[in-house]
């Protein structure tokens, strides 16, 4: 910041700004939601932790060996991580200036995510009919729980997504919108990362266990 | 009516639930709803509900907010020292066969809702409000970064004392101890509301916490004035800075540890249960890796206090303050390589406990350091004994025997000996009263002028702090002996007749507490009432050091007319030294964030479906879930968050205080 010095004080030790400019809108937002961002990975690391504990306790009920469909598994991964590069598409046509291409890739983003938690869905809900519900073993517990987490955290993104292309939509690409699609960039990202982290822990190293 | 449509109405809440068959609750019950209706009818006969709405729960101001914050802090410490109170009373009678006073279905709720509420509603609002209050001061900014937040977080820790305070005439509070450990908070053993509460009051009041901590870490990275470099930061801004790391880098724990036990009971998943694999052990880690910071988050804003505190009374720079940094940041990293002290005797092992016994003793080197800096400060320094430093030399006395006891209970072997006895009790008092507490008084009585314009009285600030202190060692003092004789945490009635002297000291003690907290009220409205008597024109009662003294007692909305310029640690002394001159002209429209609605009303939602999963009424819970999505959607269509104060106001109010000043020389 350029200090104006108060001109009739020249030489003197310079105790205030006497020409004062606020800060710009949004002037913390960015670290503000990176902190906010590291505080989320640490329910995740928590949630990883407790599946680091529990995750071999199967209470002679089934096994990751019995559960995982790792064919599926990879359907779903392709969708998330390509739904980051659109999402990455959505904001280089920001930049540009484009509300009608960027909101068509964020609702390519949009129906990516859908798909996600859609095959999510039907996997939890395959699992549970066949008995390998969350009650039925410390292991099975702490899979839903870490992999319903990160889902639930996705869903959050889509409403959170919707209603950013609504505002987009009615007050197009404002300095504000702009600000607020890039804190849902880091957060798509984000929510990319962990997955691979789910990916690998849980089905990948589950599936070898 | 059909009880299937009661119980989908009402959940399991019943006339059953309320405690009619306790007598000391109906007797509270009853003072408490007439001081309440009291107190509405009052605002509502003086018409302040609107000034209220307008000026206070709506604000976004960092100083109000940092007012409430403490307000709510002092009211939740008469609830919990009531707490005390009873339990102290009930250990001193309940000898020789007697059973004492309290039902154990009701001693047990007592203990529990006494630590949560010290130490998340109380503690932790006092150490919020100050921060709140001073930090922004103490940095030359206009306000926090982000003062939406800010009033929101403020509401969600009042959503959650006022779920704990309904426990009291709803239903009832966990019997579990303060941390709620499985599996005896599972749903097995503990099938009623009390864990409920217990659990949503945390997850609401934590959601606050979180944000808050967010909100204070940017302030204090971005909104510094110029030249005020890291090194150049007041040391209760460096306290506050890592204190509210720790509590980002620690809530979501607590919040997933929480998450975890609520599966566990709501859902029937196996993470603490004894059973299919699950692991009681792994709560108590989960919780300490958040406890144990915490006890950081209290003492370090204290720490800052005190240093502030022996500068300005000392009359001197603050000795070591490189030193005084290193170590905060110290404590900060070791706070979470300590965890497991606090169950030695899970059966780790000699190496896990070896480890952890070592790395507890080294945060007393940090600790000694801050310790030495302090009495330096005051060495060969012109020592003014007013309140602030009163309170500040108790805490050296009894901070220091406190941190000893903490020292001899990090030897694995000893603490075998004295885990969960009375030992342990009076150790943790004597550092959170001691550090925390005292420290908050400190606080109170040295930047209350700059928060009212008037200073406290001083004869009652005295009584207060006698009463506080000679009561603090009367009823810790023996509790300390009871612990060494196997005495052990928690017990509602005692065999062995020669242990009852010990509890009837520990009972007077507590007995002077209550009349220092008495003084301290009664300070409190004798300021008031001599408010012109005690008035503070010059906005720097204490020949002070720091920026928060270089403007007006109280504050303008905008702080500083002109936003200062720091080349010095001790940027106010610098100014005061170098013919610092107030500018008198050239004031410009002042930029500043418009008041808002929206945190109460989230705030309001979220307590309300806090309650509906308490009581299992899920259209409540559903219907606040969706309110609370609807109006904090609603909130971010709101593009103009801000407004300028027009230049002609800020020359109004500069003059006034130029007026003031003038009539002081």
């Amino acid at each position: 910041m350029t200090i104006a010095v108060n001109p009739s004080q020249a030489g003197e030790p310079v105790f205030y700004l006497a020409d004062e400019h606020p800060h710009p809108e949004g002037y913390s937002t960015s670290l503000g939601f990176w902190i906010y961002l590291m505080s989320d990975c640490l329910i995740f690391a928590m949630l990883f932790a407790t599946f680091g504990v529990l995750g071999a306790n199967y209470a002679a009920g089934p096994a990751p060996k019995d559960l995982f469909e790792l064919p599926l598994v990879a359907v779903n991964t392709s969708m998330l991580l390509l739904s980051s590069i659109t999402y990455g598409f959505a904001m280089l046509t920001m930049q540009q200036n484009k509300i009608a291409q960027t909101q068509m890739w964020l609702a390519i983003t949009g129906l990516f995510g859908l798909a996600f938690i859609g095959i999510e869905l039907s996997e939890f809900a395959h699992m549970i009919h066949e008995g390998a519900t969350p009650q039925r073993s410390a292991f099975l517990s702490a899979f839903f729980t870490l992999v319903g987490t990160h889902g639930l955290h996705v869903s959050c993104g889509l409403i959170w997504l919707v209603t950013l292309m609504v505002q987009v939509w009615k007050f197009g690409l404002i300095e504000a919108n702009r600000r607020r699609l890039m804190c849902l960039s880091m957060f798509w990202h984000f929510l990319d990362v962990v997955w691979i982290g789910v990916f690998t822990f849980v089905y990948l190293l589950g599936v070898l266990r | 009516m059909s009880p299937d449509f009661l119980k989908l109405i009402f959940g399991r809440l019943g006339l059953d639930s309320l405690p009619l068959h306790e007598p000391i609750l109906v007797g509270t019950f009853a003072m408490v709803a007439l001081g309440g209706i009291t107190l509405l009818a009052g605002l509502t006969y003086f018409r302040l509900w609107g000034y209220l709405w307008r000026e206070w729960f709506t604000t976004v101001d960092h100083k109000r907010i940092g007012i409430m914050y403490m307000i709510l802090g002092i009211v939740m410490l008469l609830r919990g020292f009531a707490d005390a109170l009873m339990m102290r009373a009930q250990q001193a009678l309940a000898f020789g066969g007697s059973d004492g006073f309290l039902p154990s279905h009701h001693y047990d709720q007592v203990f529990t809702a006494h630590g949560v509420i010290m130490i998340f509603f109380v503690a932790m609002p006092l150490v919020t409000g100050l921060m709140n209050y001073v930090v922004p001061l103490q940095i030359g900014a206009r306000d926090v970064s982000f003062p939406f937040l800010n009033n929101f977080s403020f509401w969600m820790t009042v959503g959650g004392a006022v779920l704990v305070m309904a426990s009291l005439f709803i239903g009832e509070f966990a019997r579990t101890g303060w941390l709620a450990y499985p599996p005896l908070s599972n749903i097995g053993y503990s099938p009623d509301v009390g864990v409920d509460y217990y659990i949503w009051a945390l997850q609401v009041a934590g959601v606050g916490t979180t944000l808050s901590g967010i909100n204070l870490i940017c302030t204090i990275v971005k909104l510094r004035c110029p030249g005020m470099t890291m090194m150049k930061m007041p040391v209760f801004t460096w306290t506050s800075l890592c204190t509210n790391v720790l509590i980002v880098a620690s809530f979501p724990v607590l919040t997933v540890v929480l998450a975890l036990l609520s599966l566990d009971r709501y859902v029937g998943t196996n993470f603490f249960t004894n059973d299919f694999g699950g692991s009681p052990m792994m709560y108590v880690n989960l919780i300490w890796i958040w406890g144990h910071p915490e006890v950081y988050i209290l003492v370090l804003p204290a720490f800052g206090i005190f240093s502030e505190v022996t500068s300005t009374f000392s009359g001197k720079r603050l000795f070591g303050y490189t030193s005084m940094v290193y170590a905060t940041v110290v404590i900060t990293i070791l706070s979470y390589l300590v965890w497991l002290h606090h169950f030695f005797t899970m059966g780790s092992g000699a190496s896990v406990n070896s480890f952890f016994g070592i790395t507890t003793m080294i945060i007393s080197i940090p600790t000694g350091a801050k310790m030495f800096n302090w009495l330096f400060t005051m060495y060969r320094g012109r020592i003014r004994f007013e309140l602030p430093m009163m309170w500040t030399i108790a805490f050296m006395l009894t901070f220091v025997l406190g941190g000893m006891t903490g020292v001899l209970l990090a030897v694995p072997p000893a603490d075998f000996v004295l885990h969960n006895s009375l030992f342990l009790i009076a150790h943790f008092h004597n550092v959170i009263i001691g550090g925390v507490v005292f420290g908050a008084f400190a606080g109170i009585n040295y930047w209350f002028p700059k928060a009212f314009g008037f200073n406290l009285d001083v004869f009652w600030g005295k009584l207060s702090f006698w009463f506080w202190v000679v009561g603090f060692y009367l009823a810790f003092m023996p509790l300390y002996v009871l612990g060494l004789m196997g005495v052990t945490r928690r017990l509602r009635v005692f065999d062995d007749p020669s242990l009852q002297i010990w509890f009837v000291i520990a009972a007077i003690g507590a007995g002077l507490v209550f009349l220092g907290i008495l003084s301290m009220l009664m300070q409190f409205a004798v300021s008031f009432l001599k408010r012109e008597q005690l008035k503070d024109v010059t906005g720097d009662p204490w020949d002070a050091r720091t920026l928060e003294w270089a403007t007006s007692s109280p504050p303008p909305d905008y702080n500083f007319a002109f936003t200062p310029v720091v080349h010095d640690n001790d940027a106010w002394w610098d100014m005061k030294k170098r013919g610092y001159q107030r500018p008198l002209t050239g004031f410009k429209p002042i930029h500043m964030p418009s008041s808002t609605g929206t945190g109460i009303i989230l705030a309001g939602f979220a307590t309300a479906m806090g309650f509906g999963l308490i009581w299992y009424i899920w259209w409540l819970a559903a219907a606040s879930f969706f309110a609370m999505l609807a109006v904090g959607i609603g909130h971010t269509f709101n593009y103009h968050r801000d407004f300028d104060i027009p230049a002609d106001d800020v020359v109004r109010a500069e003059d006034a205080r130029t007026k003031l000043l003038v009539g002081a020389k």
